[in-house]
């Protein structure tokens, strides 16, 4: 590889980073015949200054684009330094970084040149080369291009361990607005191809084992947050629907970095919407690991989440009237809806409470956070006092004991419950 | 009953040895030392008891253990004992008197004070090994060897010997704890211990760049810049950083030197 690779690398990697999907995990690809690589629980092998887990070599394959969608840098009227990888300089990267234990695998993605099949043609040699030459079994994640054929996914399927379309904006005046030349049908058509095919080669996989691997980490989405005026229900109610529909195993949400003083999108110098995205990411949790529904936490009259609580405590606060809750009694799906309590305290109580009925210093031990559980709980020892109280007085008295925690808010996805 | 210090080789089965005697002899046990960092010379204890390494011992108490307490709790009481930590001897053999009172298994108590000790202990010495999973960082030698130098806060590397060759099974590497000089050595079929003794150079960063293969340099510049590229600046978050890279890693972590 040339002096040239350098300054590939430095625009390609820029271009690929507004996509926060860096997981790395999902997929159980064993080291095979003593080659290079498996796939297992996602490592982060190191942090950008933004606090952001990177996992993945994640880079375009080039950010030559004939699309011109407004909140893209790669997008064909913007006047940038554009460069294209060849195929071997992909793979090489790759397998290097790998060696190094730089990373747990590729990320690549493609601004569209030519045409769909063409690009796709490319992203999906590259991981055959790496599958099939190198007996590579680290990860690799491709960008599902829009357009591009069923047979050149169906093998895009074979060799990556996931397949993403991102959606980046939910509503269709949205789209309308900001990727004229886009429409949601053209990235569903390729979801539902890509779950019918998950789902049949599970089944065949049942009455012949040696049925190869399609897609074993699933597909995951992404959607930018903040550019397109969208509510926080349109996105989770999109979030949720994908989830359900095409058994999406995550959906992103990047908050929208301004790159451009295009009027139609929030102009240069605007703050990302970071809390925002954080509270986003926490009721995506709530969707998936605590058993809400999204009508639960918003709906088309309360379209907005709060920035200043987690949604968890304040759908509590909504339903004070479940409250409180007996620790040595109640069902787990219950002890998971008590704020201050995550799913692994939560699965702790049930294991520990069959030793002896629990106090507060067995909660405290849990390592339950208690400064925000103690308004909603009672135990073996400790009686209710403060459900007499309103709902946002005991707000005011939780906001006031973790200020800095709950203003400043971070990008972290998963801290706060 | 007479209140005895014991004194063991710090080796695993010598701990476990330990533990079969206490029950042999029905010792009451005021400390345990580890002979291998003991300070003082032990002769000036006479009456201490020293503990003679024995397997079948260590294997029965550990059969012992699997039966009372499931695979998980012996693996959490061995990875207590990789912390180092002072006293984790005394906790380990209280953890395994209270499993042994016990009719169920009691590793999942979670309420009991050794054992929240323990969890405790098991849990830094997880996030450690997580950690070196994460931050090893191969460096290629002219010889081929993928070389790795460390200096983990707890004795992980037989915790990681597994991963690591799982995954680099056609490569040859090494990776070496420098604090406590010893590493682990694949030669594409198995990992043995290794330590380089005074006239081995390779111990310092600046000795394994001396043999770095003509490429390892190109390679560490392509990371450096895809490190920077990725970086949001608008997102500039430093605390978040710090917590996941805490800056005693720093030193391996070649995008950040
Ligand atoms: S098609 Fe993709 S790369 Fe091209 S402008 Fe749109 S978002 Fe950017």
């Amino acid at each position: 590889m040339s002096e040239r690779a350098l300054e590939k690398l430095a625009i390609l990697a820029d271009a690929a980073k507004y996509d926060v999907s860096c997981s790395s995990s999902g997929s159980d690809r064993k080291n095979k015949n003593k080659g290079l690589g498996d796939t297992g629980a996602g490592i982060c092998h190191t942090y950008t200054e933004d606090g952001r887990c990177v996992s993945l070599l994640k880079i375009l394959l080039t950010n030559y684009c004939i699309y011109d969608c407004a909140y893209c840098v790669s997008r064909r009227s913007n006047d940038i330094k554009r460069a294209a990888f060849t195929v071997q300089e992909v793979v090489d990267l790759t397998i290097n970084f790998y060696r190094r234990n730089y990373i747990e695998g590729l990320f690549l993605s493609s601004g569209i040149f030519k045409d769909p099949d063409y690009t796709m043609e490319r992203l999906v040699r590259i991981a055959k080369k790496l599958r099939n030459e190198h007996n590579f079994n680290g990860y690799i994640h491709l960008k599902t291009i829009p357009g591009a054929s069923q047979e050149l996914i169906y093998e895009a399927g074979l060799y990556a361990d996931r397949l993403s379309i991102n959606l980046e904006i939910p509503t269709t005046s949205g789209l309308k607005l900001l990727a004229p030349e886009k429409d949601h049908q053209q990235m569903a058509r390729p979801m539902d191809y890509i779950r019918n095919t998950i789902i049949q080669t599970r089944e065949e996989k049942k009455i012949i084992k040696s049925t190869p691997k399609f897609v074993p980490a699933g597909q995951s989405t992404q959607m930018i947050i903040g550019a397109a005026k969208e509510s926080d229900w349109q996105i989770i109610h999109a979030a949720q629907h994908f989830y359900k529909t095409y058994q999406l195993k995550r959906v992103y949400y990047s908050g929208y970095v301004p790159i451009s003083n295009d009027t139609r999108l929030p102009a240069l110098g605007t703050a990302v919407p970071m809390v925002r995205e954080n509270r986003l990411y926490q009721t995506d949790w709530l969707l998936r690991f605590y058993k809400f529904e999204a009508s639960e936490i918003l709906n088309p009259t309360n379209p907005l989440l709060d920035l200043d609580i987690d949604p968890k405590l304040s759908w509590a606060l909504r339903n004070m009237h479940q409250f409180p809750v007996d620790i040595n009694r109640a069902s787990y799906e219950m002890l998971l809806r008590v704020p201050g309590i995550g799913v692994t305290s939560a699965k702790k109580i049930v294991a520990a409470r069959k030793f002896s009925k629990l106090r507060v210093i067995h909660l405290e031990k849990i390592g339950i956070s208690l400064s925000k559980a103690k308004y909603f709980i009672t135990c073996q020892g400790y009686q209710q006092q403060f459900v007499h109280l309103q709902a946002d007085k005991i707000k005011h008295y939780i906001l006031s004991q973790s200020t800095s925690k709950y203003i400043k808010g971070t990008s972290q996805q998963m801290q706060l419950f | 009953m007479e209140c005895k210090v014991l004194e063991y080789d710090g080796s695993w089965y010598g701990l476990l040895t330990l533990i079969f005697e206490v029950y042999e002899y029905k010792y009451e046990v005021s400390a345990i030392i580890n002979h291998q960092r003991a300070e003082l010379q032990s002769d000036f204890f006479a009456q201490n008891a020293r503990i003679t390494t024995n397997q079948q011992k260590a294997e029965r108490v550990m059969k012992g253990l699997k039966a009372k307490t499931g695979a998980q709790g012996l693996t959490e009481l061995y990875e207590a004992y990789l912390s180092e930590i002072k006293g984790v001897e005394m906790l380990i053999l209280k953890a395994v008197q209270y499993y042994f009172s016990l009719q169920q298994a009691g590793h999942k108590n979670y309420a009991h004070p050794q054992i929240i000790e323990i969890k405790k202990i098991v849990k830094s010495v997880s996030r450690e090994r997580h950690r070196m999973k994460a931050f090893v960082r191969f460096q290629r030698l002219s010889d081929g060897i993928y070389f790795a130098l460390v200096e983990p806060d707890f004795n992980v590397l037989p915790l990681i010997v597994k991963h690591f060759k799982e995954r680099y099974a056609d490569q040859q590497w090494i990776i070496y704890d420098g604090k406590r000089n010893y590493g682990i050595s694949y030669d594409l079929h198995e990992v043995n211990e290794v330590i380089f003794g005074e006239e081995d150079v390779m111990v310092n960063q600046k000795s394994i760049a001396n043999g770095w293969h003509e490429e390892e340099a190109f390679y560490g510049k392509l990371w450096n810049l895809y490190f920077k590229s990725v970086n949001i600046k608008e997102r500039k978050n430093t605390k978040l950083h710090m917590q996941h890279v805490p800056k005693r890693y720093w030193k391996y972590l070649n995008e950040k030197l």
